[in-house]
């Protein structure tokens, strides 16, 4: 994955994949994709990089299975002499019956980690530091907008420019963890950071490609990310193992640290919940994100005095990633139950928030959708593509390559298909010749 | 000069559409590399000048004529006009009816936020007649 990344260009990383050989060239992800970043081009869905948010729709829609989300290997634990798991919330949710999450986390000691630190207790940090910051923030500066689903952060920076500014300056719960972990494994061990391996357990695509090209900070302290759907088969027959045999392992007490805000977060409302106020907004699935951001910058809220907006790319939050195994509604039900006798929180900020519990670079809006490099050329192209699309059907079939006629005006405009793309112009301007023709026969 | 010129209808008999217009404006402008402060204040002034459309004046039209200097934005309607615009302008008079102020409208604020935001304000209206807004905003401040 190392050489594949170094490959690309840093800023616009994706994890999501086309496996061309699968792919048939139907317009599934063509007509899903929340951003219009995907074209059919040559008989294959090509992805265009500063348009994608690897929210993972193409992915979850595809019945050839053509579009995959990359993640690192767990043979990759080998190149490290020290490793730290963090396993999100989600990952309790995929299990059947599970009373005790102590369970999961002993079970990733005997698969081969030296140690394990809770996502959801570094989540309960994350939720103090953001209590504390809406109180303290001006009201004009309200609501703060979670910067936790990589997917949506990467949807404003290219979409919302009047709403970067709202996203909340604190990292995401997987990279505070990294962070609280790596100190406590380098306190332990002396080792160099370089032997240190830190393993995101990862529900989705996205989250993939923030460990490679993050956002807000300089370079992500998680290691290597591994998929729910990998690891679990393996937790499986080790769990049975240390519940069937009490006292033949011996496990460390204080890894299992998160309460019930923490364990929440793994699904829809989690997060805003652990802000123990009702003037928040929580929306789930890509499209309703969107509905909501676009009324959010209309002003339509302006009537009710948000604090806080949780979102999530996934339908039923975090539970709902491509990489997670268990029905997302289902692993929600299953949180619930697991949450249900844990205390309300389980970690506390003992000291001083670190330094590494913030941002340490700017959010900035990249405007990818303009059509032209200045307004003049814009203007342009504008004109262009409004005269276009009164050539196409407006039938948004996607046989051209493009999602919608309008798309596809624009990608004429810019020079990057052409006219007769469009089958629809290609049948008109056949049957206007043999018309033509019918008229010389005729006379 | 090239000027691109936009044209939105806005509709006067369904108050549950109003801001479409200008949120089409809004997404019209981001694909254009307008600057996002520029947006946000085009977008505010027209949506106050369609709320206005629809609850005073039964709907009307919107013009936007983007150049690479400045845009203009023409809204007008066929409403019942205005009697007095110099105390329309006051902020926090209005004519609202009970029961669109219920609805979180007509406070008052849409001609004098429509001023404050653009570059260029001047407001036109005939009793009987109809009301005219046209505003300004430069796009190199």
């Amino acid at each position: 994955m190392k050489e594949m990344i170094q490959l690309e260009k840093r800023e616009f990383f994706h994890s999501i994949r086309l496996d061309a050989s699968l792919c048939k060239g139907c317009i599934n992800c063509l007509k899903r994709c929340p951003t219009e970043a995907i074209r059919i081009r040559k008989g294959k869905a090509a992805i265009k990089k500063e348009y994608c948010t690897d929210c993972g729709e193409c992915i979850r829609v595809c019945p050839h299975h053509a579009k995959k989300s990359t993640f690192d290997s767990l043979d990759s634990m080998a190149d490290y002499e020290y490793k730290i798991a963090l396993p999100p919330p989600e990952l309790y949710a995929q299990f059947n019956n599970l009373e005790e999450k102590s369970l999961v986390l002993n079970a990733l000691l005997a698969f081969g980690f030296d140690d394990v630190y809770e996502v959801a207790a570094a989540a309960e940090l994350v939720s103090e530091i953001t209590r504390k910051l809406i109180k303290e923030s001006h009201i004009n500066k309200l609501p703060v907008i979670s910067s936790a689903c990589p997917s949506v952060i990467r949807l404003i920076r290219v979409k919302f420019p009047n709403l970067v500014e709202n996203i909340s300056p604190v990292v995401n719960p997987a990279e505070m963890a990294a962070n609280a972990a790596l100190k406590r494994a380098i306190i332990r061990t002396r080792l160099p950071r370089e032997k240190i391996g830190v393993f995101y357990i990862t529900p989705c695509s996205a989250k993939v490609t923030d460990i490679y090209s993050p956002l807000g900070t300089g370079k992500s302290q998680i290691d290597k990310a591994v998929a729910i759907s990998d690891i679990y088969p393996r937790l499986l027959p080790l769990m049975k193992d240390i519940a069937a045999n009490e006292g033949k392992y011996e496990f460390p007490k204080e890894i299992n640290k998160a309460g019930r805000i923490g364990v929440s977060w793994g699904a829809h409302g989690g997060e805003a919940g652990g802000l123990l106020t009702d003037n928040y907004l929580a929306v789930d699935g890509i499209e309703n994100v969107i509905q909501a951001l676009e009324d959010l910058e209309d002003s339509k809220f302006h009537n009710h005095k948000l604090e806080f907006i949780e979102l999530n790319a996934c339908s039923g939050g975090c539970v709902g990633g491509v990489l997670a195994v268990e029905n997302p509604y289902m692993a929600k039900v299953k949180l619930n139950i697991l949450r249900k006798y844990l205390p309300v929180s389980g970690t506390r900020m003992d000291e001083k928030v670190p330094p590494y519990a913030y941002h340490d670079e700017k959010i900035e809006f990249q405007p990818v959708f303009r059509l032209g490099e200045t307004v003049e050329e814009s203007i342009n192209l504008m004109k262009k593509v409004d005269e276009l699309i009164n050539k196409f059907p407006g039938l948004d079939c996607g046989c051209c390559g493009a999602p919608t006629c309008r798309a596809h005006a624009e990608d004429v405009a810019r020079n990057l298909t052409t006219e007769n793309e469009c089958i629809h112009r290609l049948k008109k301007s056949i049957y206007k010749s043999s018309e033509s023709e019918l008229t010389v026969h005729e006379s | 000069m090239n000027v691109l010129e936009l044209h939105y209808d806005v509709p006067g008999d369904d108050f549950t559409r109003a801001g479409e217009a200008s949120s089409a404006i809004k997404n019209k402008l981001k694909q254009m590399g307008i600057s996002p402060d520029v947006i946000r204040n085009i977008a505010i002034a027209t949506y106050e000048g369609e709320i206005n459309m629809v609850i005073h004046a039964n709907g009307g039209t919107i013009d936007v004529f983007v150049g690479a200097d400045a845009i203009t934005m023409m809204l007008k309607d066929t409403g019942a006009g205005i009697p007095d615009t110099e105390l329309a302008m006051r902020e926090g008079y209005t004519t609202a009816k009970e029961e669109i102020r219920s609805l979180g409208f007509g406070a008052g604020m849409g001609l004098p936020n429509m001023k404050k935001y653009t570059d260029e304000f001047e407001l036109k209206s005939e009793v009987g007649v109809g009301t005219q807004v046209t505003m300004k905003v430069y796009l190199n401040k």
